[in-house]
């Protein structure tokens, strides 16, 4: 049916369409569209996510009542878990991450390929909650890789991680491919300004935890 | 009559204790057992909550839990924990746990060994007794630096192997660590995921000959798979 309706029907259209040239003319039945390609593709990643879940606590137990049934992640195009992450595009961390799981953490962050976002699901993953102020646990996964959604709760509720998961999507659909610091994945230089020193970093941070040293490009 | 019980089938069924009072409730009768059998070498008894605490000698520690581990009176064949206790009071000495349980004779028994402030954090190993010890030990010597003599393999459990901050349950440990932050950090990155474990923590070890020659050879030139 709708491969039919895009054949030119040369007897009722297109009067003047003489053989020899390319008809340029563009009727008002014809199934076409405008836009840009940086729109098109951002529509299409942003609609099949595949999120691998780094579950490591509660939060975990909150984001597998959004992917089941009730609220239904796969509304979103997240129909696929990916629990492998050269296939996800989607890293979300739920729950708090202990120094000893931090390289692992990097380490899946490193396999993902490009492109590739991460949403820091609760407080303990975003800063590490207050209450895990302590010799174990990492203050906020943003020490380790680049967040790009942070959602707030203890744990969030499956509408919480919904919202971040949409406000993802509204943040790959206003992606620029001709932005050249979009995909930059470098390690900050030590000779360059943008290196931060660590006990700069521990001025900063104290007592406070992290967030206010955050970098896209990592630690 | 229950069964597995070891106190034969005319013995009452278990049941839980009614209000059961916080100090000198009825100790447990292994107590009075281990009194007649280590004279010397039982310090103390205390009753709370109606559970029985043997403090004991250090030098006897192992003897004792053997031969509650092997008498046909007692059979403590179950070692739930092993975990130490150290006090802000500076005279008070750093306490080694042991819980025992007694799955015949449906028994509970607490063993402690007081280590007084100044001396060595030795105490021997239970692990040739109960294989269980193992991790618990670990578990200890890594949150206390409590060393356990006699241990096959004596190593952190829970903090990662080149942790350098010292031991964290101890009193004189900051509740943030030792480090700065970013200091932790960037050990804890450094540290390689996949090199922490060994073979035979894997236990591929026994299965090693039986396994298909290319993934034999593999393992043998130490070959990693997650890069």
């Amino acid at each position: 049916m709708g491969l039919s309706r895009s054949e030119p029907r040369s007897g009722e259209q297109g009067p003047e369409r003489s053989e020899g040239t390319a008809s340029t003319e563009i009727t008002s039945d014809m199934p076409w569209t405008l836009t840009t390609l940086d729109k098109l593709v951002n529509w299409g990643r942003s609609n099949s996510l595949w999120p691998m879940p780094f579950g490591t606590a509660c939060c975990a137990i909150e984001f597998m009542a959004t992917a089941a049934s009730k609220y239904d992640l796969a509304r979103f195009g997240m129909e696929r878990q990916a629990f492998s992450p050269r296939q996800a595009d989607v890293l979300i961390c739920a729950g708090r991450v202990p120094f000893k799981l931090a390289p692992v953490l990097r380490r899946i962050w490193q396999q993902m390929p490009q492109p590739k976002w991460c949403i820091s699901m609760g407080a303990c993953a975003s800063s590490g909650n207050g209450i895990f102020d302590n010799y174990a646990v990492v203050q906020g996964i943003d020490n380790i890789i680049p967040v790009d959604v942070y959602v707030p709760g203890c744990p969030p509720r499956p509408e919480g991680l919904l919202y971040g998961i949409m406000m993802l999507q509204k943040k790959v659909m206003n992606e620029r491919s001709g932005d050249p610091s979009l995909r930059n994945e470098m390690e900050p230089d030590p000779t360059s300004q943008l290196y931060i020193a660590p006990s700069l970093i521990d001025e900063l941070s104290e007592p406070f935890g992290n967030s206010v040293h955050q970098t896209r490009s990592g630690l | 009559m229950v069964a597995g019980s070891a106190a034969g089938s005319n013995a009452p069924a278990p049941s839980t204790p009614k209000n059961v009072p916080l100090r000198g409730g009825e100790p447990n009768p292994s107590a009075a057992a281990l009194k007649q059998q280590f004279s010397g070498g039982i310090n103390r008894v205390d009753v709370m909550w109606g559970e029985t605490t043997v403090i004991v000698d250090h030098a006897r520690l192992h003897e004792i839990v053997h031969w509650l581990h092997d008498d046909p009176s007692q059979r403590y064949d179950y070692l739930s924990d092993v975990t130490a206790v150290e006090f802000r009071d500076l005279e008070q000495p750093l306490e080694v746990v042991w819980h025992l349980r007694s799955l015949p004779w449906r028994r509970f028994l607490r063993v402690k060994v007081l280590i007084e402030k100044g001396a060595a954090l030795e105490v021997p190993s239970v692990w040739d007794i109960y294989k269980s010890a193992d991790w618990l030990e670990r578990e200890c010597y890594d949150m206390f630096g409590i060393t356990f003599n006699g241990h096959p393999d004596l190593r952190r459990l829970l903090m990662w192997e080149s942790y350098k901050e010292g031991f964290p349950l101890r009193k004189d440990f900051p509740l943030r660590g030792r480090f700065s932050r970013s200091e932790q950090l960037r050990q804890a990155l450094a540290a390689n995921p996949e090199a922490r474990y060994s073979k035979d923590e894997l236990s591929i070890a026994e299965a090693f000959e039986d396994l298909p020659s290319d993934m034999r050879r593999r393992l043998g030139t130490g070959e990693k798979v997650g890069e």
